[in-house]
C-alpha cells in the first residue's frame, strides 16, 4: 500500500514537473502571464508531492519491509533506526528521490521570492529546474524505482518489479543485506546530503543565468539576485568535502583523507568551477566584463554536476562496458550533451549583446588577476577531468585499461595551487582598472618583506626541503595581506569613529560581509595548505609484526602492543581490537585501540584507525593482521601525519568564512523595509 | 545456511591472517625483506581487481596475496622494477599507480599542460589587443585601501587631520 502510494506520488511529480516546464516555456514565448502562474504553481506542488513520496520510502526502510528491493538492499534487523532514515541516499534508487527532493526544495524557495523586478526570469528558471527535476524523476520512475518489490520467477530466479510479472510469486526476505558498512560513519551520514545540497543548489545560479540569456537580459541583475545562492551552494559543496575528507581518514583506514579517487574528483570539479565564478562574477558586478565567462563558467559547473552524479551512478567508473549495460548511464550522458550543447548554443546566440562593458587596461589590475585566478582553477579543472576520462577513453580506443593516481594529479596540480596561494597574497593588495606594477609593488613590498620572515625560520629550524620552504613562505605572505586588510580596517574605524578595534573588526566584517568572509575564506584556505603540506610531503609510515610486549618505533614515538580481543557484537560485526600503548619522547601519552570489523552480511571488513591527535601531528595506527588462535602476534601499520589537523581547522574556518560572506546584509534588510514604506505610502497616496 | 556462511568466512579470514602472519613473521626471522620494503614497492602498484586502491593499503585477501608475493619476489633477489613489470605482464598497464609514457598514454601527460598554456596564450592575447586600444594613465592612488568603505574613512581621517571637509559615513 505505501510502496504503491509512493510510486503514485513519484510518477505524480513526474507530470507535475513536466507541465511546469512546458506551461512556462509556452506562457512566456505565448506572452500568456497565467500560464506562467500556474506553471509556478506546480513548481511549488512538487515540494510537498515528493516530499510523501521520500516519507514512504523511509517509512518502508524503519519497518523493514523487505519485500520492496530497496529496503532489502539497503537496511538489516540489526541496523539502528537512525541508520535505517539515512538509508535513503545509502543506495542508487534512493539517492536518487533524495536529490529530487532537495531539487523540488529548492526550486521551491526560489519560486517563492518575490518576482516583481524580474518577472521576466521567471518561467526560464521554471523551465530549467522543472526540466532537470523531471529527468531526476524519469530516471527514478523508469530505471531505478525504489518501491518495486521482490518477486520469486518461476524458474526460481528473483525479479524486482514493482507490479507481479507473470508467473511470479511474492517473495520477502528474513532480512535484508544492510547498509554499506561504510556509509555507517557519522561523516558519511552528513556528507552525502551536504554534496547533495551542493550540487542541487547550484541548479538554480545556471537557471537565472539561461533565463537572462533567453531574455536577451545582458545586465548582471541575474549574477546579484543568485548570489547567495551561489555562495550557499558552494558552502554546501565545500562541506560535502571536507566532510568526505574526515570520513575517508576516519574510515578507510589508509592514512590519508584524499585519495584522488574518481568519485572525490567528481564532487571536486564542480566546486572547481564554482570557485572560479564567485571570483569571476565580482569584476562583471565592478567592471561590467566578462559576462560571457561567467555564463561559461556557471554552464560548466551545471555541467559538473550532473557528470558528477553521472559518474558516482552509472557504474562507468568501474569500465565503460558496465556503463553501456547500466540503464540510466546513457540517459545520463544523454542529458548532459543536450543540456550542455543548448546552453552553449544560446550563449553564442547572445554573444553580442553579452559584450563587456569595459576592458581589460593593465596586467596587474584586480580583474586580471581574478583572470589569472580562473586560469589556475581551470588548469585544475582540465588536469582533474581529463584524470578522469583518461582511463576511459583509454579503454574505449586502445582496449587497455590505466589507472590515474595520486602522483599524477599531485604532480600536475601542485604548481597550480601554488599559483593560487601566491594570488590570495597579491590580488586583495591591487585595484580594479588602470592599475600598475609599480602602484601594485608599493602596496606589496612591506608584506612581502615581511613575509620572508617565514622561509628564514624555517631554514634556522633546520628545514631543507624547498617545496615545503616556498608554500610556507606562500602561507605566510597571504596570512600577512589577509591580517592586514582586517587591521587597516579595523583601524580606520577605530580612529574614526573611536570604536574599540574588536568592536571595529566586527562592525567592519558586517558592513561588507562578501569582502570580509572573503578573507576570512582565505586565512581557512592558507590553515588548511598547512596541513597538506604538513602531511603530503613529511608524512611518514612504517609497519611491523609484533608479539605481546614488543615495540615498534616511529619518529619520536614507540607503541607498545599490549593485548588482542576478538568479540562479536549484535550489530552482526566480528570485532578484533588490540590495545596498543604510546610513548612520546619515553613519556607514556596514551592508549590506542586500532581495530579491524568484519561485517558477516556484507561480507566486508572495515579498518578502523587508533589515532592520537595534536596540533602537531597524528600517531596513526591501522591494525592490519593478527594470529587468531594464539593471539600473540598482530602486524601494525603505523603511520605519523604531521599537521594534519590544520587541515579541519583551516575546513572550519573556511566554512565559517562563507558562512559570513552568504549572510544576509542588514543594510539590505533595511533597504527592503524603506522600499516597501515607501510603496505603501504611493499606494496610499 | 547463515552460520555455515560464517564459519566459512571465518575460515578463509584465518587463511589470509595467517599468510599476513607467515609474510611478516618470516621478517622476523631475520634476513627478509621487511614490511616496509615490501609496501614501498605495493604503494607504486594497485590491485588488479578492485578500483583505485593501492595494493600497500588494500585489505582484500587477493591483495593480502599480492603483497606476499611480492615479499616472496624481493626475497628471491628480484628488483623493485622486475616485479613492477611481473605484475604488468601478469595483469596489464592498469596495475601501475601512473600510466606508463608511451603511445596513447602520453596524451595524460601533454594535455593538460597544452590546455593550460593555450589559456594563458588566450589570456595575453586578449590583455594585448584591449590594453592597444587603450593607454591611460593608472588611476588608483599608491597605497590606497581597495575596499571603498575604508578607502572613505581613510580619506576623512587624512581631511579631520588636515582640518578640512567634514565627510560624512556612508556605506
Amino acid at each position: 500500500m505505501i510502496a504503491n502510494l509512493g510510486f503514485l506520488t513519484i510518477a505524480l511529480t513526474l507530470l507535475v514537473a513536466l507541465y511546469g516546464a512546458v506551461a512556462a516555456a509556452y506562457g512566456a514565448i505565448n506572452k500568456r502571464p497565467g500560464l506562467v502562474e500556474s506553471a509556478r504553481r506546480a513548481m511549488v506542488l512538487t515540494f510537498p508531492l515528493i516530499s510523501l513520496a521520500a516519507i514512504a520510502i523511509i517509512t518502508l526502510l524503519v519497518s523493514g519491509q523487505y519485500q520492496i528491493g530497496y529496503v532489502a538492499s539497503v537496511t538489516s534487523e540489526a541496523m539502528p533506526a537512525y541508520l535505517k532514515v539515512t538509508a535513503l541516499w545509502g543506495g542508487q534508487e534512493g539517492s536518487l528521490v533524495f536529490w529530487s527532493w532537495l531539487m523540488a526544495g529548492f526550486a521551491t524557495a526560489a519560486s517563492l521570492r518575490r518576482w516583481d523586478r524580474d518577472r521576466e526570469f521567471l518561467p526560464w528558471v521554471i523551465f530549467v529546474t522543472m526540466v532537470t527535476l523531471a529527468f531526476f524523476l524519469s530516471l527514478v520512475v523508469f530505471f531505478e524505482n525504489p518501491f518495486a518489490r521482490l518477486w520469486q520467477a518461476a524458474d526460481g530466479g528473483q525479479l524486482t518489479a514493482m507490479f507481479q510479472p507473470a508467473g511470479a510469486l511474492p517473495l520477502t526476505p528474513a532480512d535484508g543485506r544492510g547498509l554499506n558498512p561504510l556509509l555507517r560513519h557519522p561523516g558519511m551520514i552528513i556528507h552525502p546530503p551536504m554534496l547533495y545540497l551542493g550540487f542541487v543548489s547550484f541548479v538554480i545560479p545556471y537557471a537565472f543565468a539561461m533565463a537572462a540569456l533567453v531574455t536577451g537580459r545582458s545586465d548582471d541583475r541575474w549574477i546579484r539576485l543568485t548570489r547567495r545562492w551561489t555562495l550557499i551552494a558552494w558552502l554546501f559543496l565545500s562541506l560535502g568535502l571536507i566532510l568526505g575528507g574526515r570520513w575517508a581518514y576516519d574510515v578507510l583506514g589508509w592514512g590519508g583523507y584524499w585519495g584522488w579517487d574518481p568519485v572525490e574528483i567528481a564532487a571536486f570539479m564542480p566546486w572547481l568551477t564554482g570557485t572560479a565564478f564567485l571570483h569571476s562574477v565580482m569584476v562583471q558586478e565592478k567592471r561590467g566584463m566578462l559576462k560571457h565567462w561567467n555564463m561559461a563558467l556557471i554552464i560548466m559547473t551545471y555541467a559538473l554536476v550532473i557528470f558528477g552524479t553521472f559518474l558516482t551512478r552509472s557504474g562507468v567508473l568501474s569500465s565503460v562496458h558496465s556503463f553501456a549495460q547500466s540503464a540510466i548511464g546513457p540517459m545520463f550522458f544523454g542529458f548532459i550533451s543536450v543540456t550542455f550543447l543548448v546552453s552553449l548554443a544560446l550563449l553564442i546566440s547572445r554573444w553580442r549583446s553579452f559584450r563587456g562593458d569595459n576592458e581589460l587596461h593593465s596586467f596587474f589590475s584586480r580583474e586580471s588577476l581574478f583572470l589569472l585566478n580562473n586560469l589556475l582553477f581551470m588548469g585544475i579543472l582540465v588536469v582533474c577531468f581529463w584524470g578522469v576520462i583518461f582511463p576511459l577513453i583509454s579503454e574505449l580506443v586502445a582496449g587497455q585499461k590505466v589507472t590515474v593516481g595520486p602522483a599524477f594529479y599531485e604532480r600536475a596540480t601542485g604548481p597550480l595551487w601554488a599559483g593560487l596561494l601566491l594570488l590570495m597574497g597579491i590580488a586583495p593588495l591591487s585595484a580594479y582598472g588602470r592599475s600598475s606594477a609599480r602602484n601594485l609593488g608599493r602596496s606589496l613590498w612591506k608584506p612581502a618583506a615581511f613575509s620572508l620572515l617565514v622561509p628564514l625560520a624555517a631554514l634556522a629550524a633546520g628545514l631543507r626541503l624547498w617545496s615545503a620552504i616556498a608554500g610556507f613562505w606562500l602561507i605566510g605572505l597571504a596570512v600577512l595581506v589577509t591580517l592586514y586588510e582586517f587591521w587597516r580596517g579595523a583601524l580606520a574605524r577605530h580612529r574614526l569613529h573611536e570604536e574599540s578595534l574588536p568592536k571595529a573588526l566586527w562592525n567592519l566584517a558586517g558592513r561588507n560581509r562578501r569582502r570580509y568572509g572573503g578573507y576570512v575564506i582565505h586565512l581557512g584556505v592558507v590553515v588548511m595548505a598547512i596541513g597538506i603540506i604538513g602531511i603530503e610531503l613529511f608524512q611518514s609510515e612504517t609497519q611491523g609484526t609484533l608479539a605481546q610486549g614488543e615495540q615498534l618505533t616511529l619518529g619520536p614515538y614507540v607503541m607498545t602492543y599490549e593485548s588482542l580481543a576478538e568479540f562479536n557484537t549484535p550489530d552482526d560485526r566480528q570485532v578484533a581490537r588490540a590495545v596498543v600503548s604510546v610513548y612520546r619522547d619515553g613519556r607514556h601519552v596514551g592508549d590506542l585501540y586500532p581495530r579491524r570489523d568484519y561485517y558477516f552480511l556484507a561480507e566486508q571488513p572495515m579498518t578502523i584507525p587508533g589515532v592520537r591527535s595534536t596540533l602537531e601531528d597524528d600517531f596513526y595506527v591501522l591494525l592490519v593482521g593478527w594470529e587468531p588462535i594464539a593471539a600473540e602476534g598482530a602486524t601494525f601499520k603505523v603511520y605519523r601525519n604531521p599537521l594534519v589537523n590544520f587541515v579541519w581547522l583551516g575546513g572550519l574556518v573556511f566554512i565559517l568564512g562563507t558562512a559570513v560572506a552568504a549572510w544576509p546584509a542588514a543594510d539590505s534588510a533595511a533597504e527592503r523595509r524603506r522600499l516597501e514604506a515607501s510603496r505603501a505610502a504611493m499606494a496610499g497616496a | 545456511m547463515i552460520s555455515l556462511r560464517r564459519r566459512w568466512l571465518g575460515a578463509l579470514l584465518c587463511v589470509g591472517f595467517l599468510l599476513t602472519a607467515w609474510v611478516t613473521g618470516a621478517r622476523a626471522q631475520g634476513g627478509g625483506p621487511t614490511d616496509d620494503e615490501v609496501n614501498r614497492i605495493a604503494k607504486g602498484l594497485y590491485c588488479p581487481v578492485c578500483e583505485n586502491v593501492p595494493l600497500d593499503v588494500c585489505p582484500t585477501q587477493a591483495c593480502i596475496q599480492w603483497r606476499a608475493l611480492i615479499h616472496e619476489k624481493l626475497a628471491a633477489g628480484w628488483s623493485e622494477q622486475e616485479i613492477k613489470d611481473y605484475f604488468v605482464d601478469q595483469y596489464g598497464d592498469r596495475v601501475l599507480a601512473t600510466p606508463p609514457a608511451r603511445g596513447l598514454n602520453w596524451l595524460i601527460y601533454l594535455l593538460p599542460p597544452a590546455a593550460i598554456l593555450a589559456g594563458a596564450g588566450v589570456l595575453v592575447g586578449v590583455h594585448r589587443s584591449w590594453r592597444r586600444a587603450d593607454s591611460g594613465p593608472p588611476t588608483e592612488t599608491v597605497g590606497a585601501s581597495q575596499d571603498p568603505y575604508v578607502k572613505r574613512m581613510e580619506a576623512e581621517l587624512l581631511a579631520r587631520r588636515s582640518g578640512g571637509a567634514d565627510a560624512g559615513e556612508e556605506g
